[in-house]
């Protein structure tokens, strides 16, 4: 909630923090000197918050390049005794996977943990991915927070835990955890402020002979979590039907119990750790058990480890009836194992297998919208007024259309992923990865030989150009593939919070950095390249069509401030409509402005007519090059 | 001012409308007003323009998830008419107080004329007979008056203040609004909570 609450140190004071604030207090408690990431939503405010208050705990915070960069300068640290910590989303864990498949067989010296913010769902991602496979995978213990108070406890245990295995621990949060908030009891950080020094004193090697020892590791992890209360239960003893739940779904559990009655009936069996498995405790909670309900997000994770152990000691604990996303018992609004869990879910999930109904706290106001009128339309996320991407797509979409030789648009993950909604008028054709519209460009662009004949272009953002586009722009230059990369360059990474990248004049603690130009690595690959301002519509589009028949790849830069930014800094200027010039239905040009821009500060309502919202119009002028009557005019002295 | 063992309230609007930073002071408030507070709510994409809820749950003990269950909401404070609508459909029963904000806020697709905003005074007029109390406000002129349309969120806070829906009073809502602004914003932002706060206590003495 507060930034500054995250570096109090007043030892036992209780303040209100969002998850990503309780990693952060969590691992500069730990003693954590070394943190990284790259920024994806929900876990991308870890990293900004230590950035900003690390200094005097003597901690190293960098915004990096790309995840898999970033896994490794935090292993470095490990390596060379200081506490360290990497910060991703699982689409960033996908990116890293290669070196922490290899880092488990070369183990760590110092302990480091690897937050990954999961997002069931995908309020703020593109899919949702469950990371504890490839967590799994790469031998990674996993640990789970309930809430906000243990996002900091965790963090602090996956040190401990890490240390006394040799491997990295995961500790996985969700977006119910990182963006949430809620009181937290602060420890100590006094001892934080101890230097540490630096030093690689053995070697770190992957290779096949480190197998069997790894696998001892993780052995030596299930017992760590057998002696260190990773499992939790609340409810009545002897309960014949559990819950078994991770993370805030053990919240989401309790509270069902609660409204529907059960308390005395279900208990909750909550697991801190979700890998590996305390195996010897688990069996004696489930023993005498005759009902197993999984409770988690978004896979069935814990379902599979649990049932797979079962299976294994069933002449000792008995037949268990198990309910859960393998039998469609647990689903999400979509299906099961789609889409994450709340207490509602769970309140019907319990109330069905119990042959209970639920209660009712809605009454009449449940269908207040009917009553009221029939349906309401859904909001469709949109680029902001002013955005310089809806300039730079309209540009894109006429280009292509004028050019008539069936063009088409890849793009990847960011703002302007929203290209392939109705403020990008529905422009891209692809959506995958970062930067993989460059690397799909390269396969279309090379595909001369098969008759293929469509101009291609490929979006990406400023800051995914420096994440993963430059090796594929390397293999086009290399292999003439032929198609116009745009960068839309708006100076930041926005979607995820404004963080600065490698093209930016300061680092993440907002000190001085030096900016590596676009144009200048472009030119190092020896692409051409123009830059233009998407705002200059027409010159934007002159610009594409010169530049799409040309042989091999070629560079546009559209360059303009994010207006997120801009607006934080100054007053931005004010379009209006001169309502003697607009000619409304009449003029022929099917509502431009309003219809066809889909700029939100153009209004065409109906008792109002046409105009301009200055509460959101940011003065970008974009429309006012596009009305045919010159209607649209600048406020003057704005 | 009534006192409560527990209390769902639902911060409701369009992404971009300072509504998470509204959810947030509220917290803080209640914070100060001696409960414990979980708050749950989704920022990152769904700022641009989508739909945007947070979800603030007083209690006197802190063992809530962050999610309100269905027709759980004791309070709901609309920063928009139809997001308040449509988050009392889910969300309400006949006893949730309402706070809501009269200025639209279009979607797209009304924008391009796909789709119809329902009727403003129906949408207010439907809120109204389906939840014990609603108060209107039109928060985004009186921010406008203020200097910045960004500041319909304390006009908002300011109102919810006035409305004693909350067991929090006001000096715990002035302390987390002068924790949070520096100098330079402090004095719009207190401007726009008193505008929000007075506006509210004339009309429904």
């Amino acid at each position: 909630m507060s930034i500054d609450s995250v570096k109090i140190e007043q030892p036992g004071k209780k303040v209100l923090l969002t998850g990503n604030e309780a990693i952060a207090r969590g691992a500069i408690e730990a003693g954590m000197k070394y943190a990284t990431s790259y920024p994806g939503s929900p876990s991308a405010e870890v990293l900004d918050v230590l950035a900003k208050v690390g200094n005097p705990f003597g901690i190293y915070a960098e915004w990096s390049t790309n995840e898999k960069v970033a896994s490794e300068a935090a292993a470095a640290a490990s390596f060379a005794g200081i506490r360290s910590m990497t910060i991703m989303k699982p689409d960033g864990l996908n990116v890293a996977i290669d070196f922490f498949t290899s880092l488990a067989y070369s183990g760590i010296n110092a302990g480091m943990v690897v937050v990954l913010g999961d997002d069931p769902s995908a309020h703020s991602s593109i899919k949702e991915e469950d990371s504890r496979y490839l967590a799994k995978l790469s031998r990674l213990p996993i640990l789970e927070p309930m809430n906000i108070q243990e996002a900091k406890d965790l963090t602090i245990k996956a040190f401990e835990l890490s240390e006394f295995i040799g491997l990295p621990v995961v500790l996985r949060g969700v977006t119910r955890i990182c963006h949430a908030s809620g009181l937290v009891t602060l420890g100590d950080i006094e001892k934080a402020k101890a230097p540490v020094k630096a030093e690689l004193k053995e070697k770190f090697l992957c290779q096949p002979l480190a197998h069997p020892e790894l696998e001892q590791k993780v052995k030596k992890a299930a017992l760590w979590a057998e002696n260190n209360n990773t499992i939790e239960y609340s409810g009545p003893a002897n309960a014949e039907s559990i819950v078994i739940a991770t993370g805030p779904c053990a919240l989401y559990a309790k509270e069902a119990l609660i409204e529907l009655g059960l308390t005395d009936e279900i208990g909750v069996l909550r697991l801190k750790m979700s890998w590996p498995l305390p195996d010897k405790t688990l069996l004696g909670y489930l023993k005498g058990t005759k009902e197993v309900i999984f409770a988690e997000e978004t896979d069935p994770f814990i379902e599979e480890g649990i049932t797979s152990l079962v299976a294994y000691h069933g002449s000792e604990i008995g037949p268990i009836k198990f309910f859960g996303k393998r039998n469609e018992y647990v689903k999400g609004p979509m299906g099961a194992g789609i889409g994450e869990l709340n207490t509602d879910i769970l309140i019907d999930t319990l109330a069905e297998i119990k042959g209970i109904k639920r209660p009712d706290y809605s009454g009449s106001t449940a269908s207040c919208v009917e009553h009221v009128c029939g349906s309401i339309p859904l909001r469709d996320r949109a680029f902001c007024a002013g955005c310089p991407h809806r300039a730079s797509y309209w540009a894109i979409k006429a280009a292509l259309s004028l050019d008539g030789n069936n063009g088409f648009v890849l793009g990847d993950i960011g703002c302007y992923a929203m290209g392939r909604g109705p403020t990008g008028y529905n422009m891209l054709s692809t959506v995958h990865s970062m930067g993989s519209g460059v690397g799909l460009a390269n396969g279309f662009g090379t595909m001369q030989r098969f008759d293929f004949k469509q101009p291609v272009i490929a979006v990406v953002g400023d800051s995914t150009f420096y994440h993963a586009v430059i090796p594929a722009l390397i293999n086009a230059k290399h292999n003439s593939a032929k198609f116009l990369c745009v960068i839309l360059d708006n100076s930041t990474t926005a979607m995820t919070g404004h963080q600065p990248h490698s093209g930016s004049v300061i680092d993440a603690r907002g000190v001085d950095a030096p900016a590596l130009s676009i144009e200048k690595i472009i030119s190092g690959i020896e692409i051409p390249y123009t830059i233009a301002d998407p705002y200059d519509v027409n010159d934007t589009i002159d610009v594409i069509l010169a530049k799409l028949p040309e042989p091999g790849p070629k560079v546009l830069i559209l360059r303009q401030e994010c207006v997120l930014l801009k607006s934080k800094v100054g007053k931005n200027q004010k379009m209006y409509i001169d309502q003697t010039l607009c000619l409304g239905s009449k003029c022929g040009c099917g509502d431009l402005c309003s219809r066809a821009f889909n700029c939100p500060a153009n209004i065409n309502a109906p008792e109002q007519g046409k105009m301009i919202d200055q509460a959101l119009c940011v003065g970008c002028g974009v429309c006012a090059t596009l009305c045919p009557t010159h209607a649209i005019k600048l406020v003057e002295g704005s | 001012m009534m006192v409560f063992d527990k209390l769902n309230v639902i911060i409701a609007g369009v992404g971009g409308q300072g509504n998470v930073l509204a959810s947030q002071l509220i917290a803080l408030a209640a914070v100060e007003a001696g409960y414990e507070v979980t708050v749950g709510e989704t920022f990152g994409a769904s700022q641009r323009g989508g739909s945007v809820m947070s979800h603030v749950r007083l209690n006197s003990k802190n063992s809530l998830g962050p999610l309100i269950p269905k027709g759980m909401a004791d309070v709901i404070v609309g920063f928009e008419p139809m997001e308040t609508l449509r988050i009392l459909g889910v969300y309400g029963n006949p006893r949730t107080k309402v706070l809501v904000n009269t200025r639209p806020v279009y979607p797209i697709k009304v924008l391009a004329g796909e789709q119809v905003y329902p009727n403003l005074n129906t949408i207010l007029q439907g809120i109204k007979e389906h939840v014990a109390i609603m108060v209107s406000i039109n928060a985004t002129d009186i921010a406008l008056e203020v200097g910045k349309a960004v500041v319909a969120n304390m006009v908002m806070v300011g109102a919810l203040s006035g409305t004693g829906f909350v067991p929090i009073k006001q000096e715990h809502f002035l302390k987390v609004i002068k924790n949070h602004f520096g100098e330079k914003l402090l004095e719009m932002n207190e401007k726009a909570f008193f505008l929000g706060l007075n506006n509210v206590v004339q009309r429904i003495k």
